[in-house]
């Protein structure tokens, strides 16, 4: 009902403009921008600030002077946590608002719902957050981390002698499909490292699981195996506060089981006591402790922009920073927000990064990332304990799957998501 | 470290040299290098340097500084700042110091050297603690330390965990006589739990055939013995998650089960407590942090009232036009269920807030071999209080009877003078108030944002339905027979099965028995 009511109104607002003439001239004064991310449901948790953060990019780049000397234009929309809702927000922001690009989506479910939308009326989405990989599209831009630039990293230095020198494993997670996609990849990739098969637990909880009293149980008697025991966390947002609380309510200390988690960050800190969680781990891109002129200049701005001295940055803000600032320089470069051009100019663009690196987009549409390990301090923040010497390169296929090792993207000579290097075709 | 120690000897000898070597130590930290810390830790350590043991204590927690030109400096638990080098008083530790950073493995290598050292600590809480950590690390060199400790024990709670200490430790030593390492492993087979479990695998390596028989003997009965007991652990588990459940339907229990109300914003009453919870916190943190402990005692009646309120004024403005329409009431207490989380989430904002634990419901402690959390048990105890609490207003009061008169029959109860609208308004404020109190508990090991009412929505009323609709007793039995359930199926199948089984379950039971384990018999209910 409101649905038809709403469009109606816009049929007859461009019916109006249209019959003004000014509605076209008007349209060109501005470049619009989609922002998708949840305001309302489950997700807001974690998307409000996504939102906020891309207002305040483009209050920035209109004081510097718009771009292609038109000022940008923020079109908000609220999905509302509900997966179809997505798909329907794109097309109205695409087909309607006609925004040059889209910032948005968390989960990548809402993902995988408005693909076809972007692919069909042509438009640009950039992703912000962590996933599971096994993807390439050309309509979209994951500015976010692929399992080789975050997972695959916080293995490896556990299983060093600076982490502890790990050999036993608990992969951790929510059932659904990110968590058991980044598991696969890491039991072969344990596998492939040697370990043996008895030494990896695995475990799948429900969306908001909030009684960990069995699984902690569970974890700590899998670590006293005599072997030095990690978890590895997929666990979703909300059920960590639980789990963490069951953790420290155990006694189970850092220094005993560390726990890694890789969706945990200092946005999700803010709602538990960390005294208990000192030392256990998170792996990401970016960590608002670390100490460069770029990123204290970015956290200045956010306080500045929220009025709020408290509100904490996160790796996805990050994330959003460099898609933006990537789509602003491949705009100026194509001369145009036409898409196709853009898809285009973006390949190879260079922006710098808050953690004082220079990230470039690839051809495969993933971005170069350093990858950091934080510890849990008592304030809520993160030392960084350890972080690649290089950035990291985002690999769309992983390596360690059957069936995508031989799967390589390239947007630029191939012109292919999925590009199969054994049978030389495009899988399409 | 033979050569520190050595070192150290040489440096004692010569006390200028001494001073040089400590500062040469204390440059390690300016390098900001993890593998330089630990050796700077290990020659702190050696050094014997009276400040030795509050440096390292500093460094463990996050108190040690390096200044840009090289100065080293920490403070006390106190906050009073010190001079590392000299170990004498300064008035602040400067401007643009940096803090040393630590990861897991150098705070695991401080606390193993911390525990040898602390075996003899005045509080016995920390010897305990210190012998514990000793016997998991079972570093061999801790054997001598560990005797001497054991001589000097008064405590006979902790001079057994000692002796096991020094088990652990005498197993761990290839050069101990059979019968050290037999007697040793009796003593942790009588300790029997995972830690005598590594310990005794640990000496079946490399050991000669009867020791490693007889470990692995030892391991085989305390595995047993470990199985029954993780079998009471689950039971336990589920007995905890019951009263979880019950706390959140026993809100419901009333509002549905005896009014008949289908209450789809229950949850968020569940939310308003959490949220009250989290409030009452933030001014205790500004006014009184020393009364911290207190206030959950005083979110109790504050969430009662809130929720209450909140409750009344939904069932004075939409609920009392719709009795008789479940359709109608379902769908308009969703919208204000919507109403009540966005409204939430606008004024404290979408992310989670942070509830403390107050002391006394941190911590675990164990008995007969059982980890029970201070947390759950307390919940538990709380759930069988606001029950029987419950219970008696319902059946010794003159609210209760006209509560129980007014449900059960309407026009009677109004003709015998009964305000029926006022005890309706009153009985869903109650069954809010209700809810409102469980949020405070849920406060406690749930996290506090919008969303908390809506993962309970659905347990609440499949303990409500399987209980028998209108029976407080079966709402009862019905949260703990759930809870257990659950809890049994868990280590089996999993938690993600364990809920699927439960549910289908469920369903076929309400096929057989649709009004419940505890149906309502009687004229007052309608066929």
């Amino acid at each position: 009902m409101s649905f038809t009511r709403r469009s109606m109104l816009g049929a007859v607002s461009l019916l109006a403009s249209l019959s003004l003439g000014v509605g076209a001239a008007r349209a060109e004064d501005t470049i619009k921008v989609g922002i998708l991310h949840s305001l309302s449901g489950t997700m807001a948790i974690s998307e409000t600030t996504l939102k906020d953060v891309m207002l305040m990019l483009i209050e920035e780049q209109n004081k510097k002077g718009g771009l292609l000397g038109k000022k940008i234009e923020a079109v908000v929309v609220d999905p509302a946590s509900n997966w179809p809702l997505f798909a329907e927000k794109a097309r109205e922001l695409i087909a309607q608002n006609k925004v040059a690009a889209v910032f948005g989506c968390w989960t990548s479910v809402s993902r995988k719902s408005v693909l076809p939308v972007f692919k069909e009326l042509n438009s640009i989405l950039f992703y912000p957050v962590q996933y599971e990989g096994e993807e390439s599209e050309r309509n979209v831009f994951y500015t976010g981390a692929a399992p080789n630039q975050q997972a695959i990293p916080a293995v490896d230095y556990l299983m060093s002698e600076e982490g502890g020198g790990v050999k036993r494993w608990v992969l951790a997670g929510t059932d659904y499909v990110y968590p058991r996609t980044t598991n696969k990849i890491l039991e072969a990739y344990l596998l492939a490292k040697g370990v043996a098969k008895e030494d990896i637990m695995i475990n799948y909880t429900p969306f908001g699981h909030s009684d960990w009293q069995t699984i902690v149980a569970d974890i700590v008697k899998f670590g006293s195996a005599g072997k030095k025991t990690a978890v590895v966390s997929t666990i979703n947002g909300d059920a960590n506060v639980p789990f963490y609380k069951e953790l420290a309510n155990k006694g189970v200390k850092a220094t005993d089981i560390p726990v890694v988690a890789f969706s945990v960050g200092e946005e999700e800190l803010a709602g538990v006591d960390t005294k208990n969680l000192l030392g256990h781990l998170a792996a990401w891109n970016y960590f608002q402790s670390v100490d460069t002129p770029e990123n204290k200049e970015f956290i200045a701005k956010w306080h500045e922009f929220t009025k709020n001295p408290k509100r904490v940055t996160n790796d996805p803000m990050e994330a959003h920073v460099i898609g933006f600032n990537m789509w602003v320089k491949a705009v100026e470069k194509a001369g145009t927000t036409d898409p196709d051009k853009v898809i285009d100019a973006i390949i190879g663009v260079e922006v710098p990064n808050l953690t004082g690196g220079t990230s470039k987009m690839l051809p495969n549409h993933h971005i170069t990332k350093p990858v950091m390990i934080g510890e849990i301090r008592e304030d809520g923040q993160f030392d960084v304990v350890w972080q690649t010497k290089d950035l990291v390169p985002g690999d769309a296929w992983s390596d360690f799957l059957d069936g995508s090792k031989d799967l390589e993207a390239d947007w630029v000579e191939k012109k292919c998501g999925n590009f199969n290097t054994k049978t030389g075709k495009c899988g399409g | 470290m033979r050569v520190f120690a050595v070192l150290a000897l040489f440096a004692a000898l010569a006390l200028p040299a001494a001073a040089a070597s400590l500062q040469e130590t204390l440059a390690r930290f300016a390098a900001n290098d993890f593998s330089e810390t630990a050796k700077a830790i290990d020659e702190i350590a050696e050094s014997g340097a009276p400040q030795a043991a509050s440096l390292i204590d500093a460094l463990l927690n996050r108190r040690l500084a390096v200044t840009p030109d090289g100065g080293v400096f920490f403070t006390d638990a106190q906050g009073r700042a010190f001079d590392a080098l000299t170990g004498s008083p300064v008035a602040a530790v400067p401007k643009g110091a940096q803090l040393v950073r630590t990861n897991n493995k150098l705070r695991g290598q401080i606390e193993n050297s911390l525990g040898t050292l602390r075996l003899q600590a005045p509080d016995p809480a920390k010897r305990r603690e210190a012998a514990e950590i000793v016997l998991r690390a079972r570093d061999v060199s801790a054997l001598p330390a560990v005797r001497t400790a054991l001589s000097r024990e008064q405590d006979p709670v902790i001079a057994k965990v000692l002796r096991e200490t020094e088990a652990a430790l005498v197993l761990s030593r290839p050069d101990a006589t059979t019968e050290q390492k037999t007697l040793a492993i009796s003593i942790l087979r009588a300790r029997s739990d995972q830690d005598a479990i590594a310990a005794l695998r640990a000496a079946t390596a490399g050991a000669p055939f009867a020791i490693a028989q007889e470990a692995r003997r030892a391991i085989v009965a305390i595995e047993k013995r470990l199985e029954v007991q993780a079998a009471m652990q689950n039971v336990w588990y589920g007995l905890s998650l019951g009263s979880v459940l019950l706390l959140a339907a026993i809100g419901l229990a009333i509002t549905f089960g005896v009014m008949g109300v289908i209450n789809m914003a229950h949850g968020e009453m569940v939310m308003l407590g959490a949220y009250t919870t989290f409030v009452v916190q933030e001014v205790f943190r500004a006014y009184a942090p020393g009364a911290f402990d207190f206030s959950l005692l005083v979110a109790l009646p504050l969430a009662f009232l809130v929720a209450g309120l909140v409750g009344i004024a939904i069932e004075r403005g939409i609920i009392r036009f719709l009795y008789g329409r479940p359709l109608e009431t379902l769908l308009a207490t969703w919208g204000v269920s919507l109403i009540l989380q966005q409204a939430v989430r606008t004024a404290f904002g979408p992310t989670n807030r942070e509830v403390g634990n107050p002391s006394f419901m941190s911590g675990a402690f164990d008995l007969w071999g059982l980890q029970i959390t201070y947390g759950r048990l307390w919940i538990v105890v709380f759930t069988l209080v606001v029950f029987a609490g419950l219970l008696l207003l319902l059946k010794a009061t003159s609210f209760g009877l006209r509560m129980r008169a007014v449900t059960q029959n309407r026009r009677m109860a109004a003709s015998m003078g009964i305000p029926t609208a006022r005890v309706d308004a009153l009985t869903f404020g109650l069954g809010s108030g209700i809810a409102g109190i469980a949020g405070v508990a849920l406060s406690q090991i749930d996290n506090v944002s919008p969303n908390l009412g809506q993962s309970y929505i659905i347990d609440s009323f499949m303990v409500v339905v399987f209980g028998g609709v209108g029976s407080l007793w079966g709402t009862f039995v019905s949260a703990f027979a759930l809870g257990i359930a659950n809890k049994l199926m868990e280590p089996v199948a999993g938690a993600v099965l364990a809920k699927i089984v439960i549910l289908v379950l469920l369903i076929l039971f309400i096929q057989k028995r649709p009004r419940g384990l505890f149906a309502l018999k009687g004229r007052a209910v309608e066929s």
